[in-house]
């Protein structure tokens, strides 16, 4: 797989929808192992219009509609990749992932091991995760550091166009089961994808913005808060660099420890809950690898204990924002 | 349609009645009148069970003396039910199973010495030491295990199906599960699916009337399991679990119509173990009375019993059928004694895959 290009400078406006259903036209094309399957893929066109117009170029067969039955055709995908296919699974959101989560967990994740090698499992399974359009508890959480927890399983997380045009290609190419959280967020945001950019590798974060003062480290639907926090602060004089995590599990350290050596604080924003979650786990490596480059204690900003709520105020109270983003980052360098 | 012609086979019948069960389901598979096995097949069913019931045996000696540990599921009284419906299936197929498995995997052709070096978890196991008895796998022989969750299996086998159907391939995936499975969302989940795609998929339901302690009456509103997998518009088909050459012949139809592209297929084989759940199992919910009236039409004995009444089986024969497989067992101890250890310095091998892009 290539390595990610430098940017070109010629770029085309495009949305994050858009990008990747790209990238699914794209796969459907090249490999015709490749299908997708799940709750209103087909004739809806996909329930945040991702796969909109797919059925009619690729029939009922490839672009597959199922029934309201998570762990039934999520289990089907690990089966059929474990038949020579190469399923893309999409689940609307995280929340009802959990239905699926013994097919994800107890086979997915675990036949590769269990059968001592001998059966690895290419499947890709989509979701929605996160908050923010107030759709209340039940839509809305942001649960993928749960299933970065699991051994055998890769998770990522697109927050760029250009990795919602790209991710799925490199997952489609890893001989192991692969979740990609987009964030509902998202799906509308638009951005300039890079016309040189042919490929991404799914081992790397990527440093968003460079600075010198503080690291913010996020990822998904954070990172457009992140951005937007870094420029308000540069504002004060603080220079923010940003990085994107882009794939949970595993967690790539090394851009990590890097950008904590150059800007010795560190601020991690996770919408998911504080209790347990992904950023408390880069908080232990932060103090694991690189303890004495720090000058302050690391700060995390992540969602509020409490189911999201539906109310806008309450709501955006409990998620991480620009400025709560920015009240810890003055909080670290004061 | 919701079910085949009603079909009255009478030994599974007068089985429901010994067993004092409820009225038997709508369907119930034909025999095999009309069929003229070819010599030595009656005898190569007996030896396939007879291995299955003395590995297993030996499987319980070692437990006791510590040589294998953990979870162990015994099969046995239920080897008519594997035995029978690998008669039906061939090569290519696949077969999914449960972690009642060694029955499943061995009828496979699963080499007995890789299942049980398996056992003590040595490197030369069919998992490598990782599966132990309950996750048994052997990619050569299309078996994909050896799943400990009930019910689990059942959406991958509709997967392994459904890659098939894709393809155009004639080829039968098997899925073996048990009576607890049907409480299960994902049975339903995958009987739907089945229907709907029409997959070529067979269901092997071992109905062996317990759900680990609890009996089928205690926890289904409806113990009638062919009707309710027939709701989901498959043929569904009960069969006298303990009659090998009964379970041959269903299995051999419904292989044969889910091959011809007639969708997924139901089989009830309607069994019982005469060992408890596990090894940890006291099994104080079942009536001793009980056991020995189904240990009564041991699947072996009825088999022997039928082969000597036709002059196929002496007590000459018998002996020496024993004394092979007992070789071959004793074999595959010795083996799995010398076997090396998978080092620990693998442990962390097969999380993910070694060998870069399957593409």
């Amino acid at each position: 797989m290539s390595k990610r290009k430098a940017p070109s400078g010629t770029s085309r406006p495009t949305t994050y929808r858009e990008a990747l259903r790209e990238g699914l036209r794209e796969a459907l094309l090249q490999d015709e192992r490749v299908f997708l399957m799940g709750e209103d893929v087909g004739r809806y066109g996909g329930c945040f219009g991702v796969s909109l117009g797919l059925l009619e170029e690729f029939g009922p067969d490839r672009i597959r509609d199922t029934p309201l039955s998570e762990s039934g055709f999520v289990g089907a995908g690990i089966g059929a990749a474990l038949g020579g296919m190469r399923p893309v699974v999409e689940i609307m959101t995280v929340n009802f992932s959990l239905l699926a989560l013994d097919q994800i967990l107890n086979n997915a994740a675990t036949l590769l091991h269990m059968s001592g090698g001998q059966l690895s499992v290419p499947v890709v399974i989509r979701m929605t995760t996160g908050a923010g359009r107030q759709l209340g508890a039940q839509h809305s959480h942001s649960l993928e550091g749960w299933y970065a927890h699991i051994p055998g399983i890769r998770v990522l997380a697109p927050a760029t166009v250009d990795d919602a045009r790209h991710m799925l290609a490199a997952a489609l190419a890893d001989p192991d089961p692969v979740l990609i959280f987009e964030h509902g967020s998202l799906y509308n945001a638009e951005g300039a994808l890079d016309e040189a950019v042919d490929a991404v590798d799914l081992d790397t974060a990527a440093v968003r913005r460079a600075g010198t003062d503080v690291s913010v480290i996020t990822y998904g639907g954070s990172l457009p808060k992140a951005m937007a926090a870094a420029e308000t602060l540069a504002g004060e004089g603080i220079s923010a660099e940003v990085v994107d995590l882009r794939a949970l599990r595993p967690l790539d350290d090394a851009t990590v420890m890097a950008s904590v050596g150059r800007t010795h604080r560190a601020v991690i924003v996770d919408e998911a809950w504080r209790s347990g979650s992904l950023a408390a786990e880069i908080s232990s490596r932060i103090t694991e690898q690189a303890f004495y480059e720090l000058d302050a204690p690391v700060q995390r900003v992540c969602s509020a204990e409490v189911p999201i709520p539906y109310a806008r105020q309450l709501e955006e109270a409990a998620l991480p924002q620009p400025a709560t983003i920015v009240d810890a980052v003055r909080r670290t360098v004061s | 349609m919701s079910s085949t012609t009603p079909q009255h086979e009478g030994k599974a019948r007068s089985a429901a009645r010994r067993s004092g069960r409820k009225k038997g389901p709508a369907t119930a598979a034909r025999g095999t009148p009309d069929r003229h096995p070819a010599p030595g097949h009656h005898l190569s069913l007996l030896r396939r069970m007879l291995a299955i019931r003395r590995f297993e045996e030996r499987c319980v000696e070692l437990y006791s003396g510590a040589k294998i540990r953990g979870f162990v599921h015994l099969y046995i009284g239920e080897e008519a039910v594997a035995v029978g419906v690998n008669q039906a299936l061939r090569e290519e197929d696949a077969v999914v199973s449960t972690y009642r498995e060694h029955g499943h995997a061995l009828a496979r052709g699963v080499p007995a010495d890789a299942v049980m070096a398996e056992m003590y978890g040595r490197a030369t196991g069919c998992s490598r030491g990782r599966g132990g008895s309950m996750h048994l796998f052997d990619a050569t022989h299309r078996f994909y295990g050896g799943n400990a969750i009930v019910a689990g299996g059942l959406p991958l086998a509709a997967g392994l199906a459904l890659a098939d159907r894709m393809r155009g391939s004639t080829r039968v995936t098997c899925c073996f599960f048990g009576d607890g499975a049907f409480a299960e969302g994902e049975f339903h989940e995958t009987a739907n699916l089945a229907a709907l795609w029409r997959l070529p998929l067979l269901l092997v339901c071992e109905n062996n009337l317990y759900a680990m302690g609890t009996s089928l009456a205690r926890e289904h509103a409806q113990t009638n399991l062919a009707m309710r997998a027939a709701s989901y518009g498959m043929p569904a088909w009960t069969v006298d679990g303990m009659d090998v050459l009964a379970v041959e012949a269903a299995a051999l139809r419904a292989a044969e119509s889910v091959r011809a592209g007639n969708g997924p297929h139901f089989l009830e084989a309607q069994t019982y173990r005469f060992r408890a759940h596990s090894m940890y199992d006291p099994d104080r919910y079942r009536a001793k009375s009980e056991i020995e009236e189904w240990k009564g039409r041991d699947p072996l004995k009825g088999l022997a019993e039928l082969m000597r009444s036709e002059g196929q089986l002496d007590d000459r024969m018998m002996e020496e059928l024993d004394m092979e497989v007992l070789a071959e067992i004793d074999q595959a101890v010795g083996r799995a004694e010398e076997a090396p250890l998978e080092p620990v310095a693998d442990l962390l091998r097969f999380v993910t895959s070694e060998t870069g892009s399957t593409a």
